[in-house]
């Protein structure tokens, strides 16, 4: 399988070549690179998938994990080296479609969105790049070439977002982003280096000899980096950053705030999994509440927002929050004994980010229609945009977990999971789950129903978005009609064996019960022109309302401790010991320098006589000196 | 003695007096068409000769009555002076096809491969005799080239200082080899290492031998010539003198002084360790005022030998990986740095100021890259390979305990950088009315500029070329 490697290769040289040529090169012929180059990584990936799948599993009844190229790039010791390769294993390969389909939805469809845009070819450019590093993410074969792609993963999804650069907001946006996840990867680098110090190894799978001594550095280590997860993951309380990131294109928000980057987390759980259960299921478990409360925070904000990205941001922060839970919750690696979370938490990956990417691509028509975020400038837009309507409610119903689209399936797992662990971390879940179908339709009713923004309307018809546009839309709609029927557990699983998804109609009779409720409850107050209960609702619970829609002031927490703590408290002092001291130091070392150099030219006087004697003296100088120490 | 050992063992340097033969027949016999490319010849030989020798086999052996030594990682040490003779040729052409020196053409060639013959035999020998005609045949071909423009001033003047400089520390040097026949009464290194046991006198022999190389390195306080000489010498010359000739000394010191002066090791220690910190900082200190182009990085490539002495000091085999890791980095490094002074000159009319760079970004925006990635590299920033080779010596002398010197290496990157950062500041930001005119380089320099560039930006991060030296410096 060593074309594999292309896989990688393709969107790295279209990244060399769009970026090095840009403006030079007509945008369209760059638009075209970066959609042909990533339509073949998408044949190859698709491609992979089917040979790696269809070579069948082994003796054992497992998939075998292959690496398919591998070169050794910086050694330490026999055991400890860095490699770079390329790894295939059920989970890879599953990331390798996903992430190979939505790049290349999302660059069709900027075709559309980015017409006429200053930049064009460096936003293709900047694609190409975000592309190589994800793929480059999942088929690591050790920790340390993640951490590689992760952090070029946080730089290109820097450049994406501040992709307006002469915006303030999109400035800020891009540094946030930045620096959060920085600052949380900063956990990942240093669990790394406490794994590889202590196993001897960068591997995924430390032989038994190593684990036996670092078993009991080895849940500080994976804490750490689930810490470094968290931050790509956007976790409660590291999730600052990806409502603000919306600031970047739409498409961006659909392929990295949406699909790919941003589960780059739950992926490292899931790739650390055999780790965690076997010597750190208290950590996992940590994640599981982590998880859990995220998910429950983004659902409540999500419910007041009105800038609609805003209301996906937190949406996709809920929903990554599912997939953290459903890895958590796991007690063995076992699918059919308290493992099953693992099968689910990578299906609902996987579903999510289709309909995810559906929903963002989505309200970037509406966006496009009626250049704005706001809500407040949508309503009725139905009449006007027929495709988006309807591929935007199939997401919409999917997210809400109805049957029988794909969100139900992944969903109800992901459930289920939960009521094996303990009834209330299901009971939790579910309801968060209602609250979501809440949310989405009032997103939903709102855009599409409810009172038209007349005024506007009249000035700038809305209008359907172009072809390039709706045809990811329509494509995305088809695989979320039908991905909830693939037999996800046959291919992956806690264990590696087949699993066979059985629904547990209990379970999802309560949770299609929420769901409709939820969703009964955003029709009742949001369909008709007039809101009268929400508006009632919203100014009863003002105080409430207010905090949920400043996002609980999370924000301005971090504000605070930022400026008035560490800003005020502890970088001016050394700002001023750098100034007044480092500097200082550096400024005499420059004056010292200066005037010895004025000093000593005479030395150089362009005499060869005098340079002779220099030599002379300077050999018996030297030995003089020898003889006597 | 067997007579195909001389072939096992004597190949690179056969193959090179063939080349050598080949050029100097080429240049009497081919008549005006074929001397049109005749460039085309020698790099074609050049590169010929690189293919055929570069792969290190075999094992170590020697002939002659051991006056001549083979050993893999010497093969090692060659073809990298070898590439780096093909860059200079590269970059050459342009200068040699003037009307002035077009005529001589063949002289260049066949003295500056003649030079790099030296090289081989003084970094094979066995014997101080062998070594010693190996540096002979090293220096005084290099003195003609020096003085290659001989009707201008400049540059005879730096033939004149050149040669006057090296007679006078080849002299010295023999003196020092004396003292050592006298009092160990052999000139073999392997019979001489029993026999030095660090008297007064084979101290003083040492230094004298050592102020030889010196010499060659330019090192201080052995160093005076050097800024007269690469500021009047011809530029694809300086950059030969600069990189080449300094490496061979440079592993050739190392052999040396940790084979046959094992015994007087806390010596030449100390000796090193002075000289390394005259090295850096001084020359630190004058490049800072430096105006010239040629004459920085003339400066410049004094604190580098100076960083290369840090590998010698350790007398590791981890310090002579790293010496030629060094070596090699440095070399790709200034080599392009002297490869766009060289271009610049011939294309501006002779500007080698620094003030004439000004602005040169705007008009050159690709030749001011090269140059201000190779000065990076030369100041060791990452993630550029010259980052890479500091680390490394100066992870080798730490090693041996040497903090103190380390550390004032450290600090003296730091002075280093402010004067690198000077001329990519006059390139890119410093305004000039009148910048130096775009132009079109020729073809050649621009293949030599592209290797060079390769490998700045690939050497550090490809990890495979750093261990292949390692393996076979082991086996020393």
């Amino acid at each position: 399988m060593e074309y594999t490697i292309l896989i990688l290769l393709l969107p790295f040289l279209s990244f060399i070549l769009t970026g090095l040529l840009g403006t030079k090169l007509k945008p369209s012929v760059a638009g075209w690179i970066g959609t042909v180059v990533t339509g073949a990584v998408a044949l190859l990936s698709y491609w992979t998938a089917f040979s790696y799948f269809g070579a069948g599993r082994d003796a054992s009844g497992v998939f075998p994990t292959q690496i398919a190229w591998n070169a050794v790039w910086l050694p330490f010791t026999e055991n400890l080296h860095i490699d770079i390769g390329f790894l295939l294993d059920p989970i890879s390969v599953m990331m390798l479609v996903v992430i190979s389909t939505v790049s290349l939805m999302v660059h069709v469809y900027s075709f559309g969105y980015m017409k006429g845009e200053k930049g064009f070819q460096r936003y293709y450019a900047f694609l190409s790049l975000f592309t190589m590093s994800m793929l480059g993410l999942v088929v690591a074969t050790n920790i340390f070439q993640m951490y590689i792609f992760w952090e070029l993963v946080g730089v290109s999804s820097y450049l994406l977002i501040g992709f307006y650069y002469t915006k303030k907001e999109a400035i800020a946006a891009s540094k946030k982003a930045f620096i959060v996840t920085r600052f949380a990867d900063l956990g990942f680098l240093i669990g790394i280096l406490i794994y590889g110090y202590y196993t001897g190894t960068f591997s995924f799978t430390p032989d038994s000899e190593a684990m036996g001594v670092a078993k009991t550095m080895l849940p500080l280590a994976l804490g750490l980096m689930f810490i470094g997860g968290a931050g790509k993951s956007a976790m409660f309380p590291l999730h600052i950053w990806l409502p603000d990131a919306m600031e970047g294109p739409t498409p961006v928000s659909a392929l990295i705030h949406a699909a790919t980057m941003v589960v780059a987390g739950v992926y490292l759980v899931a790739r650390m999994f055999p780790l965690f259960i076997g010597y750190a299921p208290d950590v996992l478990h940590i994640t599981a509440y982590v998880g859990a409360f995220t998910a429950l925070y983004a659902a409540v904000v999500a419910c007041v927002q009105s800038d609609i990205k805003r209301v996906l941001a937190f949406s996709t922060i809920s929903q990554i929050g599912f997939m953290i839970v459903a890895l958590g919750v796991c007690t063995s690696a076992d699918p059919h004994e308290g493992g099953l979370g693992y099968m689910a938490s990578m299906f609902h990956l996987f579903t999510h980010a289709m309909f995810k990417a559906l929903l963002f691509l989505g309200a970037g028509c509406i966006i496009h229609a009626v250049h704005s975020n706001e809500m407040s400038a949508m309503g009725g837009l139905r009449k006007y945009m027929p495709v988006t309507h309807i591929t935007f409610l199939i997401a919409c119903l999917a997210i809400a977990g109805i049957w029988p689209l794909s969100g139900f399936f992944s969903k109800d797992e992901i459930l289920a999971a939960c009521f094996d662990f303990s009834p209330w971390m299901g009971a939790l879940m579910t309801f968060i789950a209602g609250l979501t179908a809440f949310y989405m339709f009032r997103l939903y009713y709102s855009i599409f129903w409810g009172k038209e923004n007349k005024e506007l309307h009249a000035e700038h018809k809305p209008h359907e978005a172009p072809f390039s546009m709706t045809i990811p839309l329509i494509f995305l709609a088809a695989v979320t009609l039908v991905a909830g029927w693939i037999p996800f557990g046959e291919f992956v699983s806690s264990n590696g064996q087949a699993y066979h998804i059985h629904i547990d109609w209990t379970v999802a009779g309560i949770s299609l019960c929420v769901a409709f409720i939820g969703i009964a409850l955003a029709t009742w107050m949001y369909l008709r022109e007039s809101r009268k209960t929400a508006d009632t609702l919203a100014t009863k619970f003002s105080g409430l309302y207010k905090a949920a829609y400043h996002r609980f002031y999370i924000d301005e927490i971090y504000q605070f401790i930022t400026h008035k703590i560490i800003f005020a408290c502890i970088s001016t002092p050394i700002a001023w010991f750098d100034r007044h001291v480092v500097d200082g130091f550096m400024n005499l070392l420059a004056k010292g320098t200066n005037s010895a150099s004025w000093a000593i030219r005479g030395m150089q006087s362009g005499n060869v006589q005098k340079y002779t004697i220099w030599f002379l003296g300077g050999a018996l100088g030297l030995t003089i000196i020898l003889l006597v120490f | 003695m067997n007579y195909s050992d001389i072939f096992t063992y004597m190949h690179t340097e056969i193959a090179l007096i063939i080349a050598i033969v080949f050029g100097f027949l080429y240049d009497l016999i081919a008549g005006k068409r074929g001397r049109r490319h005749f460039h085309t010849v020698m790099c074609v030989l050049m590169v010929l000769f690189i293919a055929g020798t570069i792969y290190p086999y075999g094992e170590a052996g020697e002939i002659f009555g051991g006056m001549f030594v083979y050993n893999p990682v010497f093969n090692i040490v060659k073809s990298i002076l070898a590439i780096g003779t093909l860059i200079v040729f590269l970059q050459s052409d342009n200068w040699l096809r003037r009307e002035d020196t077009e005529f001589k053409r063949g002289e260049f060639y066949v003295l500056t491969l003649s030079t790099l013959l030296g090289m081989y035999f003084m970094i094979s020998a066995g014997h101080f005799l062998m070594f010693f005609i190996g540096l002979e045949l090293a220096s005084v071909p290099m003195a003609c080239l020096v003085a290659f423009d001989k009707y201008k001033n400049n540059s005879a003047e730096a033939g004149a200082k050149y040669i006057l400089s090296a007679l006078f520390s080849s002299g010295l040097m023999l003196f020092g080899i004396s003292f050592f026949y006298g009092t160990a009464g052999t000139l073999y290194f392997d019979d001489m290492v029993a026999r030095i046991d660090g008297s007064p006198l084979q101290i003083m022999a040492m230094v004298f031998f050592f102020a030889g190389l010196g010499f060659k390195l330019s090192l201080v306080p052995f160093h005076l010539w050097t800024a007269d000489t690469y500021q009047g010498a011809p530029t694809a010359v300086t950059s030969y003198l600069s990189v080449i000739s300094k490496g061979a000394a440079a592993f050739t010191l190392m052999a040396i002084l940790i084979k046959v002066f094992a015994p007087m090791v806390r010596d030449w220690q100390l000796m090193l360790w002075i000289v390394i910190v005259l090295s850096i900082t001084v020359a630190n200190l004058f490049a800072i005022r430096q105006k010239n182009m040629k004459r920085f990085l003339a400066f410049s490539s004094i604190s580098q030998a100076g960083y290369i002495m840090l590998a010698v000091i350790s007398g590791t085999s981890f310090g002579m990986t790293s010496l030629i890791f060094y070596v090699l980095v440095y070399m790709v490094a200034n080599l392009a740095a002297f490869g766009v002074i060289g271009v610049i000159e011939q294309n501006s009319g002779g500007k080698v100021g620094m003030d004439d760079y000004n602005g040169l970004y705007k008009t050159n925006p690709k030749l001011a890259v090269i140059m201000m990635l190779s000065l990076f590299s030369l100041a060791g920033i990452p993630p550029f390979a010259g980052f890479f080779s500091k680390f490394f010596i100066f992870a080798s002398a730490f090693e041996e305990g040497f903090h103190i010197l380390v550390f004032i290496a450290l600090v003296n990157t730091v002075i280093s950088l402010y004067y690198y950062l000077l001329v990519v500041k006059a390139m890119f930001i410093t305004p000039n009315d009148s910048p130096i005119a775009a132009f079109k380089s020729d073809c050649s320099t621009r293949i030599s500029l592209v290797l060079c560039l390769c490998g700045v930006l690939a050497l550090g991060i490809v990890s495979s070329v750093f261990d292949c030296i390692n393996m076979f410096s082991f086996g020393m």
